[in-house]
């Protein structure tokens, strides 16, 4: 049973934690939650990569949210933002979808094209 | 929305919106009524009475980009296809608080749905907002608060730290178990 004192431990453990910097600092990746995107699936594919940057331990990737970003019908829609690199938009999102991204673009460098908004126009 | 918590995330927006500091967000479930009542409150900038008057209307919207706004109606639609209400109050500079009444019964009511979903999606994309759900099932409460989780985590690491994450999810998904789960 998780209680509230278990966060101490938590907050001890984070605190002790030798804060490692690379080059995915500043990684961002942003789930359109309007109204459209909600309604779409936007939070199974937000709670999936919560999940696989969780699994892999990135602790420099940032998971929040947005408004509407404006194509209603591509949606549920995915920002990644890297530093040094342009947005890239991943459309009409699934949370199967997550692992591939995480892998190939966020770890490895390397934009999933067939699921971005280039491919989809 | 396929489910009535993916209508709290996407009202909880209203609330960010209108720079609140605190929303409260309540899910009272009485078998004895035969109902399902969701309330959401927060100390936000209110609406005008004119606003007010016309924010049922999908063509109601404090946005610029375009002219609809489908959060309130459709959750006020969804609460009335069971047969249920849907009431709103606001007043400018004290807040914002709705309150739906869902028949529980009802065929054409949704499902509660991924309730812990939601509130990590809000935290992790809010973690220094203050939310706090309070979650009752006849008359039997568990509640949820951010600025508790803060406060026992000494203000120095974030809501949206993976392993605080991990915590609450764990932390909700037992909490309204221990409610459904008939021990």
């Amino acid at each position: 049973m998780k209680s509230i004192q278990d966060l101490e431990a938590i907050r001890q453990k984070t605190l002790s934690e030798i804060n490692l910097r690379n080059d995915r600092a500043g990684t961002r990746v942003v789930v359109g939650m309007g109204t459209c995107g909600i309604s779409a699936g936007a939070r199974p594919v937000m709670m999936e990569f919560v999940e696989e940057v969780n699994r892999r331990n990135l602790k420099d990737v940032m998971v929040t949210q947005t408004g509407c970003i404006g194509v209603c019908r591509l949606e549920p829609m995915v920002e990644v933002y890297m530093p040094g690199q342009e947005k890239v938009t991943y459309v009409l999102m699934t949370p199967e979808k997550v692992a591939k991204i995480v892998t190939d673009h966020i770890i490895n460098g390397k934009v999933v094209t067939e699921y971005t908004i280039g491919a989809a126009e | 929305m396929r489910e009535i918590s993916l209508h709290i995330l996407d009202l909880a927006q209203n609330s960010l919106t209108a720079k609140a500091s605190v929303l409260t967000i309540g899910i009272d479930i009485d078998h004895a009524k035969d109902t399902l009542t969701v309330t959401l409150s927060d100390d936000g900038c209110g609406m005008s009475p004119e606003f007010l008057k016309n924010v049922v209307s999908p063509f109601t919207t404090t946005r610029t980009t375009r002219k609809v706004g489908l959060g309130i109606p459709m959750f006020k639609a969804n609460a009335e296809l069971t047969g249920g209400s849907f009431d709103i109050k606001s007043e400018v500079n004290v807040g914002t608080a709705m309150k739906a009444i869902f028949v529980l019964s009802s065929i054409d009511r949704p499902p509660l749905g991924d309730l812990t979903g939601t509130m990590i999606s809000l935290v992790i994309s809010n973690p220094s907002f203050h939310f706090h759900l309070d979650y009752c099932v006849d008359g039997n409460a568990f509640d949820f608060d951010t600025e508790e989780i803060s406060a026992a985590l000494g203000g120095d690491v974030p809501l949206d730290n993976p392993d605080v994450v991990q915590w609450m999810k764990g932390y909700l998904n037992e909490g309204f178990e221990s409610l459904h789960g008939g021990a």
